[in-house]
């Protein structure tokens, strides 16, 4: 029996670093041991972008970067035998691998053989599914039916297991749980039971570490002086190597930049965690208590402690709905009295908003003086007079109408000639949003499916 | 950086907590957790002294917290922050550039601690270490 696999990720993001891939592939490519490689490319957002893509567009709607990802490495995994699992489907995995299909006919190579997981999609069930609040969700908000987009479960790895058993080179998934993009290769290898919890619970941690990809190899780390990342240009995308027994060690290419330190490993481990002793997955509940880190030589540190609890009975799931309009505008002072001359263009914007009476939600910040760390209604800003000498005013409005957005932004482009002096560098943006609301859909309700290609 | 003031027991110094302890930021929702880690174990008591479910809610109370949970993590030298109600929107409703709270680990790290002068001096948190 093979006694440990290596799970190497690719993309911890959609929009992440497209060559990321081809170092933990020629890594994984030179090790003896079953090698997997995943590619993390599904937020909250970007299934909402997906949706939005495939609304516009019916072929649409799963990972816009895929090929580029894909391109420089799919016939090294197919040549030396590591297999891809990824939820680059997004809103349409088939649509996904179809497009794999394609890229391999244009490198000349034969035709793998790609497994889609379907089941989450449960857009046209909604109305009539039991649901329940998510507990991270206010209390007494409710789902507007008439404007749901989409709503997507947060299936377990069993598609997955499902798909690799049937031999699969490829799977392809739409919305499953991140760390089941791990879990399912481990099961399918080791034969670990869809109730050995402390095992599965060690998956989903070695999941969980490498579905962000360089989040755990030094990206979303360096702090200059205090924590520094070398080759932050170059940085190895992670690599686990996991056991039988559950053990796990993260490490990365050889060669590479970043870095591997007990740090950046504890930093992933409790990385969008609420609760440690309960971290609900669909596949079990991980206990991180008692996980500890131990680094072993250079950019290898080993995880141990993470325990497992029963499933819960539901999925969590993603309901998007039409979310209106965001405009933004903005606008740059810089010199003698900038701070000043970019206060009067906020107030004078808050003034023309309602001068024109446009129903808007509003915001404006003062970028060099106070931004992201402020509330919409700018209370930092507003006790941090002081002078600084490069401000950009940005301003940014929702409503349910375009139309009223953009009346909105054009204030902001207005004010380079009836604003106050020296006002450069104007521009603004509109895009269509997508909001979501998450709920609790019994699992006895879904089914997941595994269609081949 | 530092202010030593004198008290009847020992010269305390107020340090920022960025020279004791790394964090950072993730969301889900309406919610964001921030981890905070001390980057030495005897670091811990100075940080949780810092960061109780109070200070840490009126650090984001402008931004409408309206619940701080704080666990602790011995074996990660950790303590994780479930802030909820302070995304004013959440990633997809959200007018603030940084809709997911990816920054706001570095608010955190802004409070002040307050360390023995002679253990702020012996473990060097009176330097400024930024680059």
């Amino acid at each position: 029996m093979t006694q440990t696999i290596g799970i190497g990720c690719g993309a911890g993001f959609s929009g992440d670093r497209t060559d990321a891939p081809i170092a933990v592939v020629n890594a994984l490519a030179a090790r003896t041991e079953p090698a997997f490689l995943i590619l993390e490319t599904l937020g909250e957002r970007t299934l909402a972008d997906a949706q939005m893509a495939r609304r516009r567009d019916p072929s649409a709607g799963f990972e816009p970067l895929l090929a580029e990802m894909l391109r420089p490495v799919l016939a090294d995994c197919l040549r030396h035998k590591i297999r891809i699992v990824s939820n680059c489907g997004a809103a349409n995995p088939k649509g996904a691998a179809h497009l794999i299909e394609d890229l391999a006919d244009e490198l000349g190579i034969a035709k793998p053989k790609v497994a889609v997981v379907l089941g989450d999609d449960l857009t046209a069930d909604l109305p009539t599914l039991p649901r329940s609040p998510w507990e991270g969700e206010p209390e007494g908000s409710t789902i507007p039916l008439d404007k749901v987009v989409a709503a997507n479960a947060y299936l377990g790895c069993q598609g997955i297991v499902d798909a690799l058993d049937g031999g699969a080179d490829i799977v392809v998934t739409g919305r499953v749980a991140d760390p089941g993009l791990a879990l399912g290769p481990l099961r399918h290898v080791f034969g670990w039971a869809a109730d050995d919890w402390d095992k599965l619970a060690s998956g989903i941690l070695a999941g969980h570490l490498l579905e962000c990809g360089a989040q755990v190899t030094g990206g979303y780390f360096a702090d200059p002086g205090l924590k520094d990342v070398p080759e932050p240009d170059n940085i190895g995308y992670p690599i686990a190597e996991i056991s039988a027994d559950g053990s796990i060690i993260i490490t990365k290419p050889n060669g590479t930049g970043g870095l591997v330190s007990e740090r950046t490993v504890k930093e992933q481990i409790l990385y969008e965690i609420h609760d440690p002793a309960a971290y609900i997955t669909p596949d079990a509940v991980l206990d991180l208590t008692e996980v500890a880190v131990k680094r072993i030589s250079e950019n290898r540190v080993a995880v141990t402690g993470a325990r497992g609890k029963p499933a819960t009975d539901s999925y969590k799931v993603t309901v998007s709905l039409v979310g209106g309009w965001l405009g933004e505008g903005e606008i740059s002072y810089a010199g003698p009295n900038a701070e000043a001359r970019a206060r009067l263009c906020a107030d004078t914007l808050r003034r023309r908003l309602s001068r024109r009476e446009l129903a808007v939600r509003s915001r404006i910040d003062l970028i060099g003086v106070s931004s992201i760390f402020d509330d919409d209604g700018g209370s930092l800003a507003a006790d941090s007079i002081g002078r600084a000498e490069d401000v950009r005013v940005r301003l940014a409005v929702d409503a349910p109408d375009q139309a009223t957005v953009e009346h909105a932004t054009q204030e902001v482009l207005a004010m380079l000639c009836a604003g106050p002096a020296g006002g450069g560098g104007a521009r603004r943006r509109h895009v269509e949003r997508i909001k979501t609301i998450s709920c609790l859909v019994p699992k006895s309700a879904v089914s997941h499916a595994v269609e081949w290609r | 950086m530092s202010c030593p003031r004198q008290s009847t027991a020992q010269p305390i110094a107020a340090v920022p907590l960025h020279r004791l302890a790394h964090a950072r930021s993730g969301d889900k929702g309406e919610r964001i957790n921030i981890a905070v880690f001390a980057y030495r174990p005897e670091f811990t008591p100075y940080i949780e002294a810092a960061l109780t479910e109070a200070s840490v809610q009126a650090l984001f109370e402008h931004r409408g917290a309206f619940r701080v949970t704080r666990y602790h993590l011995p074996k990660l030298d950790a303590f994780n922050f479930v802030i909820d109600g302070v995304l004013e929107g959440g990633v997809n409703g959200s007018l603030n550039l940084d809709g997911h709270g990816k920054s706001q680990s570095f608010r955190l790290l802004s409070a002040l601690a307050h360390v023995p002068y002679d253990f702020a001096l012996a473990h060097g948190l009176l330097d400024d270490k930024t680059a």
